[in-house]
């Protein structure tokens, strides 16, 4: 009834492969993109933009990286939060070489850096499969973690052992440091995440993206139907570590302004793991709901006991959030497996049948 | 540059054979102490095919409750039956809550309920006891604590720990005890069943949910014995848990359904860890203790993707 393909006729080639061909998703789309570029901006205040809208955006990238390799690949990776930090200490490293560079095509080029080394690591991967392959990703995880802390190069020789984000101006706005204004910030991290976002989209349903699913889905049948299972893989590993390495440096350029090694540690890479697999795997619209979930409900849990009244020492809620937050996922992964993916098709399936029962 | 890689740690280990000794002694009881949360790990994944990633903080957590029921004034001895019931209470309520609805699922959600666990048990931990270290209660529960020094040769010596003798005989007599478990027992049959095929055990009248549960409070009694013992040599905290995940590297070299192979791959980690450390360390400034582990996993594994004892890994269409 209020979603439906029925009567909605496609009259050349172009409409009918065109990424939102119901009309429905488009006003749906257009919507979140109103609130996200106008509404957002216009009312919240710091506070929302700093600790919520702008990590949530950055962790979102980091589960569509994820979800690149786990989802559409089939490669479980237990690495996210280092090849996180690789995009990071490359940002770093490229703004103190090349200072008057712009510091948004640094970040987009750290990427790079982060996708190389994903390759690498993501070699084995052709002789061992499933979960051994999670463990050799932890190898690169400890490997890369122990590198931030023992190259002193990769931080300048600083003396506190952690990178610290330089000012630096786009246009006459402050982009980056200390002094960037969270609005700004906000802007920016919204145009990469949902360009890197629309670009994924589009090479998953091309021919890209159909053989990583052909991989997942069994990779030696898709040897035998003529898909590289060397270059596939590889890729799949290189342009999960591209966006993941993005998300990394723009976690610290745009939202923490300094990072150190135990900010991409293990702990980071299970994060990102739980958005994927609660948001479901193998859909973009699912890492942004599996991010904003495991984001945002930590964060609610804070101020619920406060709001409500009740006076609890801090530690105390910090104990029962991560109570609460491991309770739900098993919760969540009981009632609905597929993730809040599959969740919000039944609800589209219902908005379609309505208001009959099917 | 090839000398101290090729040379150097040869001339030395012949040149002080008792450090060398000694760095062998502490590979070997980091080794035991892998092997065990290693064991754990096996006996689940044997039993049910889950990748319990919780086995490691369920070592916490028992040592946490010991310490921590002796701490409010339990007797030791009453504290470790306690302790025993408390993880039979957590077996019986993992199998019941967590893996019971989710039989039958891909095992990446398998995985990731187990980390959800981890998460749990993480904030229970630290809501019931607290977050900060703590004492293992060694002396009362009679475990040895002293340390004997061996001479050898003109000037050589050795220190070795107690405790760490007690350890690697525990880890002895439970590897053979659960041997002889698997192998002579009904339920112990029952188990590598189960572990074989699920549903044709089934059909012979093999409960998988009582099966389920009996294993991990196996599991459990590993994991406390396991948390006696780290919790002896260092404090019980929750740092351990990044020891645990030590024990995967361990688990994939001996392959993931062996327990002759978490053994083996428990003592090749440990030693070639020490060894790699303290001979090859200080080439590249030390702290390689956190990553090797995997890099000689990673090694093996792509010799022998199965692991050293697992299963052959067969691939249809």
């Amino acid at each position: 009834m209020f979603y439906r393909e029925a009567g909605q006729f496609k009259t050349s080639y172009k409409a009918d492969q065109a990424l939102f061909p119901i009309l429905q998703d488009r006003i749906g789309i257009a919507a979140i993109l109103l609130i996200a570029f106008v509404v957002i901006p216009a009312f919240a205040n710091d506070f929302f933009l700093t600790s919520i809208m702008i990590p949530f955006l950055i962790f979102a990238l980091a589960a569509i990286g994820l979800n690149v390799l786990t989802g559409y690949c089939g490669q479980l990776s237990l690495g996210t939060g280092a090849f996180m930090g690789v995009g990071a200490y490359a940002a770093y490293k490229l703004t103190s070489i090349f200072p008057d560079a712009n510091v948004i095509v640094m970040v987009l080029v750290s990427g790079v850096f982060s996708a190389a080394i994903g390759a690498v690591f993501g070699l084995p991967s052709l002789r061992i499969k499933g979960l051994y392959l999670a463990v050799t990703t932890l190898a690169a995880q400890f490997f890369l973690e122990w590198c931030f802390i023992r190259i002193p190069w990769l931080y300048n020789y600083n003396s506190s052992g952690a990178i610290e984000v330089p000012r630096r101006e786009m246009f006459g706005f402050i982009v980056t440091g200390a002094e960037a204004l969270p609005i700004t910030r906000y802007f920016v991290v919204l145009c990469i995440t949902a360009g890197i976002a629309y670009l994924m989209a589009n090479v998953l349903r091309g021919r890209i993206g159909r053989s990583w699913m052909m991989i997942r889905d069994m990779d030696i049948a898709a040897e035998l139907m003529g898909v590289r299972p060397l270059q596939t893989k590889l890729m799949a590993f290189a342009v999960s570590s591209y966006i993941c390495g993005v998300a990394g440096a723009m976690m610290v350029f745009f939202w923490l302004n300094a990072a150190e090694p135990s900010s991409y540690s293990i702990r980071l890479s299970f994060q990102i793991l739980f958005m994927v697999i609660l948001g479901g795997l193998g859909s973009l619209g699912g890492a942004f709901m599996g991010a904003a979930f495991i984001w945002i409900l930590p964060v609610l849990l804070k101020f619920v006991p406060g709001a409500l009244g009740i006076d609890i020492a801090a530690e105390t809620v910090e104990h029962a959030t991560f109570m609460i937050v491991g309770a739900l996922i098993i919760f969540f992964l009981i009632v609905e497996p597929h993730g809040f993916a599959r969740l919000w098709q039944i609800a589209k399936q219902k908005l379609r049948v309505w208001p009959f029962p099917y | 540059m090839l000398y101290d890689i090729f040379i150097d740690p040869f001339v030395q280990m012949y040149d002080m054979p008792d450090f060398f000794l000694q760095v062998l002694w502490e590979g070997f009881v980091a080794g035991i102490l892998y092997a065990l949360i290693a064991l754990g790990f096996v006996l689940i994944f044997k039993a049910s095919g889950v990748f319990n990633f919780a086995q490691g903080i369920m070592v916490v957590f028992a040592g946490l409750t010991l310490v921590g029921l002796h701490e409010n004034g339990v007797p030791a001895y009453l504290a470790l039956i306690l302790t025993i019931g408390v993880m039979a209470v957590l077996a019986y309520g993992v199998e019941r809550i967590v893996m019971r609805p989710l039989v039958n699922q891909p095992e990446i959600i398998l995985l990731m309920a187990t980390i959800g666990l981890t998460y749990f048990l993480v904030g229970f931990g630290e809501f019931v006891f607290g977050g900060e270290p703590k004492q293992m209660i060694t002396e009362e529960l009679g475990l040895p604590t002293g340390s004997t020094a061996f001479e050898i040769g003109e000037r050589g010596l050795i220190i070795l720990q107690h405790i760490d003798i007690a350890a690697a005989v525990i880890a002895v007599v439970m590897v053979i005890a659960l041997a002889i478990f698997f192998n002579k027992t009904r339920i112990g049959r029952a188990l590598r069943a189960v572990a074989d095929d699920h549903q044709a055990a089934l059909s012979v009248g093999i409960s998988l949910n009582q099966i389920w549960a009996i294993v991990w409070f196996a599991a459990g009694l590993v994991a406390l014995a396991t948390g006696i013992m780290w919790g002896a040599r260092s404090d019980v905290s929750f740092a351990l848990e990044i020891v645990a995940f030590k024990a995967l590297p361990v688990l994939i070299l001996g392959g993931f359904t062996s327990i002759p192979g978490a053994i083996v791959g428990g003592l090749i980690i440990g030693f070639g860890e020490k060894i790699g450390e303290l001979y090859w360390g200080g080439l590249v400034g030390g702290g390689v203790e956190s990553w090797l582990a995997y890099i000689i996993a990673l090694i093996f594994l792509l010799f022998r993707p199965q692991g050293l004892f697992g299963e052959r890994i067969i691939e249809r269409i």
